[in-house]
């Protein structure tokens, strides 16, 4: 039996706006509305809107609550503020990932978690398996939830007209709650897209509204509706893992270039640190690089990575990148071929086209730091 | 989607438009928007002998990779070089000056097998559908 793919609140919107839709993760999504690489340009140089309401939401609450995280993830929860927010993996006990994660706080017995569309039902489970032993409750608020994000130069212009709060003081990784058009939100700056921008999570059927809302207000700025086609090159350009590519269960964090996620030395115990211990002092064997094609091609997920025509590694996620005007991928190779400037060859079409490791990002963030 | 009634078509999205015994070949104006952004075209060089429905190239886009199929079997005359610099004319004119190739088609009767353009208009309408 097929199952039905899910829709977001959005999608008849999508249409309207000429949306190419396609089956992404079990969800009906847009690939693309005017094409990839205006799309992409239009969010390096204007602004953009991107439909995320297909990315997960988990609400942790109870006064076991930091305790409990400190134990869900790998990252440092006891670090956060109320009103700020957290980039982590979660591990399972052999050191592979369940998921990459943001973890907000709300207040010290009340967090939420975002995590991804294809994973949510997973990580619901082993969120809540996890669970035993602390005084928490865990629940999947993704259904009620929707996500806008808002990315580009010109996205704190647009949406400081649609709102009274003070959104230019929100620092990067920090988040408030407060109106945007009339509707409640939490307003975060952080995104995927490497350009200063925010993500909106708001009750679901309000999201048309104040979708429609941001594509008026941000008219005048060249505002377009952007798809997953666009999404994927802004986060490659990046250098940000995506979960199934870059990290899954066979892949431990430290691998792939998470280290910093993973705070081996934090007070309480954590899922999967035992593994990680010993895999650091194991050695890490294969690390996740990025690499630029040096030859005309376009690299894309799994094609071998060649050592003077030896099969040593495979592209995790490749694209042709819109800012550099050239093939751009990432990919494990041996821990000791890792360094910037290391020659390979990407196996396209049965040729080995050269290509170079280079320090990640592809091209500078624009983040407000 | 425009698919212009003087050409014939594969069910692969390849469109010939014919006159004498050569034909020009391209990628039709269904193909280059579901491939969208077109960044790279592999094209054979003249003189290469192509055979009926075997792969002749390729178009690469942003998002996705596809092989060119030969509408017909024949031998490379010209091959659209102005494409090295910019790949995009196959989606801004797939039937103008995105063409790939031009061949000498060694046998006529081969092009009783391609799609009519109402054929190939069916065609894509089931593809849309589905």
């Amino acid at each position: 039996m097929k199952t039905p793919l899910k829709t977001t609140p959005l999608l008849d919107l999508h249409r309207e706006l000429g949306g190419k839709i396609v089956p992404f993760a079990g969800w009906s999504m847009p690939i693309q509305f005017a094409g990839v690489m205006e799309e992409h340009r239009c969010v390096r140089e204007k602004v953009g809107l991107f439909d995320v309401s297909h990315m997960g939401e988990i609400e942790v609450t109870g006064p076991g609550s930091l305790d409990y995280l400190q134990y869900l993830v790998t990252n440092d929860v006891s670090t956060l503020v109320d009103g700020s927010i957290l980039y982590s993996v979660m591990c399972y006990e052999n050191g592979g990932v369940v998921d990459d994660l943001l973890v907000h706080r709300h207040s010290q017995d009340h967090y939420f978690l975002c995590v991804n569309a294809s994973n949510t039902d997973k990580d619901f489970e082993w969120a809540t398996g996890q669970s035993n032993g602390f005084d928490v409750e865990v629940k999947n608020i993704s259904q009620q939830t929707s996500q806008l994000a808002l990315q580009g130069p010109r996205a704190l212009e647009v949406l400081k007209s649609l709102t009274d709060e003070k959104i230019e003081t929100i620092a990067y990784y920090h988040f408030l709650r407060g109106q945007v058009g009339g509707i409640d939100c939490i307003i975060s700056r952080t995104g995927y897209t490497g350009e200063d921008g925010f993500e909106l999570y708001l009750p679901a059927e309000s999201a048309t509204a104040l979708a429609r809302h941001l594509l008026e207000a941000g008219a005048p700025h060249g505002i377009q509706p952007i798809g997953l086609g666009a999404r994927d090159t802004l986060r490659l350009e990046m250098g940000y893992a995506l979960y199934g590519q870059e990290i899954n269960s066979d892949i431990h964090p430290l691998e792939a270039r998470l280290g910093w996620v993973v705070k081996l030395d934090k007070e309480n115990e954590f899922c999967g640190k035992t593994a990680l211990v010993k895999a650091r002092a194991e050695g890490i064997q294969r690390r996740l690089v990025g690499l630029k094609m040096s030859a005309r091609g376009v690299p894309r997920s799994h094609y071998k990575i060649l050592k003077e025509g030896v099969p040593v590694g495979e592209v995790t996620s490749g694209t042709f990148s819109p800012t550099l005007n050239t093939g751009i991928a990432m990919g494990f190779v041996p821990a000791g071929q890792s360094k910037s400037g290391e020659k390979f060859e990407i196996e396209i079409r049965g040729q080995g086209v050269s290509a170079e490791v280079v320090p990640l990002p592809f091209v500078p963030s624009h983040v407000k730091k | 989607m425009e698919v212009p009634n003087d050409l014939l078509y594969t069910r692969e999205h390849e469109w010939v438009r014919v006159k004498d015994s050569k034909g020009i070949v391209g990628i039709t104006d269904f193909a280059q928007d579901q491939l969208g952004d077109v960044v790279f075209v592999e094209q054979p060089q003249a003189g290469t002998e192509l055979t009926k429905d075997a792969t002749f190239g390729v178009v690469e886009s942003v998002k996705t990779v596809s092989d060119l199929f030969a509408p017909v079997s024949g031998k490379v005359t010209v091959a659209n070089t102005e494409l090295e610099a910019k790949p995009e004319l196959v989606n801004s004119a797939p039937y103008g000056d995105g063409w790939i190739v031009e061949i000498e088609i060694t046998d006529t009767k081969e092009l009783d097998d391609l799609l009519t353009p109402e054929a190939y208009t069916a065609f894509i309408q089931e593809q849309e559908q589905d």
